[in-house]
């Protein structure tokens, strides 16, 4: 039921995209438009981070550091450029169905799905640092890697680190 | 720590009766000396690398260069479970040992009845085990001595097994989970100790290898890859490195401060053994954590290859082939014992295929370097291996400055080979008919990006970020190449559109066997290189082709289960991320070829 009822929000959105976005978009937090950015985080309309690129294809700071972070804590598991392994499943296509909250929820407290067959655990988080600290700019990455904003590999020119963002990482990380 | 009735019922029968201790202990000499004896005969497979010199040869005979474009399935068995299958099956008489992935299945199948199952073991493991299993819920397979199957679980419980009914006799926790120790590889049984060591180089986990008494599971010696010498069981003026007294304090003068507490050194590779020099051999992995600048020295004795007696655990000689590692280049890789021909003489030698892309030749009775080179052209982080003997740094890569990783937050690129290695766990195999070495290789480079990371136990301890890519001008990510480990030359090269994970099989009948990853089992002549015979599994092959005989006939088996690192990699396809955009997704995706799987396959000649 709720999948449904985002498939229809996507359509909607796919629907009333301005003309300036040329890829189409299945995001489940639905339009990824930033709006807003505080010291260089960008938000869409409903306050969920989002991520901004620029015409030349530069990416926001938080984009860059959620492909770096990405890269160090998930991609054992979740693979390359979020695409998926033998071992976990794609956030490329995660992303176009689960919304921030469900995101955070999922990496903070984790999801098992173990059977004689499948042995799926996706392991809590919450706890770890390396990973709660940078949990926006991995979503904001996953987001733009699932609405075909990024490529795969390392995005090639990115905005420079913000004050704020050294300052918020060094609260985060003690 | 002793679990399970028979176990307690062995002990009391010791303390009620002395003559039968006595008998008991005599029963047990013999019975080891069988498994020496049993690795002779080829109708069985009795040892996961088939024999103590790791040399996966078989002088079975029927399956010919001539006659292998015929071969067929004969039956199959599914494991029942989706993962990653590495290892392979044990024929011991008319029992075939199946083992799986977490949760560690291992089914006994009647090769009398069809395979029908005489029993199956399934053990309750804690699921929180499995996200700490750095590259898949792999498991390398069991151990068979003196009527018993030894498992190294994933929970790092070493079980033993009766062979007969799957009954548990003992079991022993050998190490923590909660802080990212885990069990992936075989033990192995000498005399009356079985030999496991421990996987976690990606959570800081300090690496060890452990004798456990195969009569109870007690434990009898423990040596660690870096400590004090008495935590690695080493002798300061009798241990020796390239001929030389290692001296007191060796690893510790390697480490800064007590990085050497979380400093990896795993040990999660093939054991060997040398009945006549009485040695044990296995190699250390990668120091944790994989950003260099976190941990000065040179981390002894990760990267290093091992020499122990495996009554007391102490070394003879150990020799570190990538000191201060900056890649990942585990040591771990299978020991294979062999006599060569070097210079006129037959010399004892032991070959290994380092993840660092550098097949190296020692002689195994005193650790003395003769041969160390590249075995895949691409390798380009080291240009040689120093073999001067006069030289300080003897023994030492040559470092090409370009490809170090030392300086944190940099990325640093076109790295040859990846972090993989040119060659990761998939054993190679020796025919002592052609005198090569068969081994499947990896033919992937990458860009490396270290960073500082905190250390929490029981959470991934990394501290790098990689991607990876062909070398330039390859379209092709493995190779299966014959290798002459007297020269350091490859004689023929076959490329294999992925990396080839799955362990060799060498016969007498002049054909030689390797698994894909996209789930061929392929037969080539061991002269040439010439594909003989392919046939598609079911899934990914990362097991290791095995072979028996059974009521005269000749089989070829090999467990097809894609997944470890190489489901984990090579998935979604490779990028290069310095070709441009057109060359993006221009690299093969395994997941356009197969999907998870776990079946046994088992081939052989159609009856005439
Ligand atoms: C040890 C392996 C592992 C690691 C590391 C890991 N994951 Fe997962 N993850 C999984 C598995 C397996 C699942 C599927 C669980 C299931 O289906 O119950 C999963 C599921 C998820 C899901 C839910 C997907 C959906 O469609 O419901 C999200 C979101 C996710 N992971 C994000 C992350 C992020 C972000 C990271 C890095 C911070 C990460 N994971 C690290 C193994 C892992």
């Amino acid at each position: 039921m709720q999948r449904m009822s985002r498939a229809v929000a996507c359509v909607a959105i796919a629907l009333s995209l301005s003309a300036g976005i040329a890829y189409a978009i299945e995001d489940g937090a639905g339009d990824p438009t930033a709006v807003k950015s505080e010291d260089g985080k960008w938000q869409d309309k409903n306050g969920n981070p989002t991520f901004k690129i620029g015409d030349d294809g530069k990416v926001d700071w938080y984009t860059y550091v959620g492909f770096i972070r990405y890269s160090a804590n998930c991609l054992q598991c979740h693979g390359p450029d979020g695409l998926g392994s033998t071992y976990a499943p794609s956030l490329v296509d995660s992303l176009k169905h689960i919304d921030y909250t469900t995101f955070y929820a999922t990496v903070a407290g984790g999801k098992q799905n173990v059977s004689a067959a499948q042995n799926l655990v996706m392991p809590a988080e919450g706890a770890n640092k390396n990973v709660m600290c940078y949990i926006d700019a991995i979503y904001v990455y996953l987001r733009a890697r699932a609405d075909g904003a990024v490529g795969r590999g390392r995005p090639a020119k990115h905005d420079d680190k913000p004050e704020a963002y050294t300052k918020a990482e060094n609260e985060c990380m003690g | 720590m002793r679990r399970g009735s028979s176990g307690f019922w062995l002990a009391a029968a010791v303390m009620l009766s002395p003559v039968l201790l006595t008998t008991t202990a005599v029963a047990q000499t013999s019975a080891n000396g069988d498994l020496t004896k049993m690795q002779s005969n080829a109708s069985e497979w009795v040892m996961p690398t088939k024999s103590y010199d790791n040399q996966r040869y078989s002088t079975l005979d029927q399956i010919t260069a001539q006659n292998v474009g015929k071969l067929q399935v004969a039956w199959t068995f599914s494991t029942g479970v989706l993962r990653g299958h590495e290892g392979s099956p044990l024929v011991i008489g008319n029992i075939m040992y199946v083992h799986a992935p977490f949760p560690n299945t291992v089914y006994a199948l009647d090769l009398d009845h069809d395979g029908k199952i005489l029993w199956k073991y399934e053990p309750k493991q804690d699921p929180n085990v499995i996200p700490v299993m750095c590259c898949d819920t792999v498991n390398r397979g069991p151990a068979y001595a003196d009527g018993k199957i030894f498992l190294h679980q994933a929970d790092t419980t070493l079980v033993a097994l009766d062979a007969k009914t799957g009954k548990v006799d003992w079991s022993v926790k050998t190490d923590d989970p909660s802080k990212g120790a885990t069990g992936t590889s075989a033990p192995m049984v000498v005399k009356d100790k079985v030999y496991v060591g421990v996987s976690g180089g990606e959570f800081g986990v300090r690496g060890w290898v452990a004798a456990y008494s195969t009569k109870d599971g007690k434990e009898l010696w423990r040596a660690y890859s870096e400590g004090p010498d008495k935590d690695l069981l080493v002798d300061p003026q009798k241990t020796t490195s390239l001929g030389k007294p290692i001296g007191a304090d060796s690893s510790l003068k390697s480490w800064q401060g007590d990085q050497w507490k979380i400093g990896g050194g795993d040990t999660w590779g093939w054991l060997a053994y040398d009945p006549k020099a009485n040695l044990i051999y296995y190699g250390s992995g990668n120091p944790s954590t994989w950003n260099p600048s976190q941990r000065p020295g040179d981390n002894k004795w990760s990267m290093t290859i091992f020499a122990r007696d495996p009554d007391t655990g102490m070394a003879k000689w150990v020799y570190q082939m990538t000191p201060h590692d900056e890649w990942d280049y585990d040591g771990v890789n299978e020991m294979i014992l062999a006599d060569q021909e070097i210079g006129g003489k037959t010399v004892p030698t032991l070959v290994h295929f380092d993840r660092n892309g550098f097949g190296y030749t020692l002689n195994r009775e005193t650790g003395e370097l003769l041969v160390a080179e590249k075995y895949d052209p691409a390798v380009n982080w080291a240009t040689g291996i120093n073999m001067d003997k006069g030289s300080k740094d003897y023994g030492r890569p040559i470092l090409d400055k370009k490809y170090s990783t030392e300086t944190p937050d940099v990325n640093h690129q076109g790295i040859c080979p990846a972090a993989l290695g040119t060659k990761d766990e998939q054993p190679a195999a020796y025919s002592p008919d052609t005198k090569l070495f068969y081994v499947p290789t990896n033919h992937v480079c990458m860009d490396y990006e270290p960073f500082r990371v905190s250390y929490t136990a029981g959470q991934p301890y990394v501290g790098a970020t990689l991607s990876m890519y062909p070398p330039q001008g390859s379209q092709n990510m493995g190779n299966f190449i014959a290798w002459d480990a007297t020269t350091g030359k490859i004689k023929w090269s076959d490329p294999e559109a992925f990396s080839v994970w799955s362990g060799a099989l060498a016969t007498k009948g002049g054909v030689v066997f390797y698994g894909t990853l996209e789930g061929y089992l392929k037969a080539v002549d061991a002269k040439t290189g010439k594909e003989l015979y392919r046939f598609k599994t079911p899934s990914g092959i990362i097991g290791n082709v095995m072979t028996y005989e059974h009521n005269g006939q000749q089989y070829i088996a090999v467990l097809s289960g894609v997944g470890g690192w190489a489901g984990i990699g090579l998935a979604a396809g490779l990028t290069d991320p310095h070709a441009g955009l057109g060359a993006v997704g221009g690299y093969a995706a395994l997941n356009n070829y197969t999907a998870l799987g776990g079946t046994l396959t088992v081939f052989k000649l159609p009856s005439s």
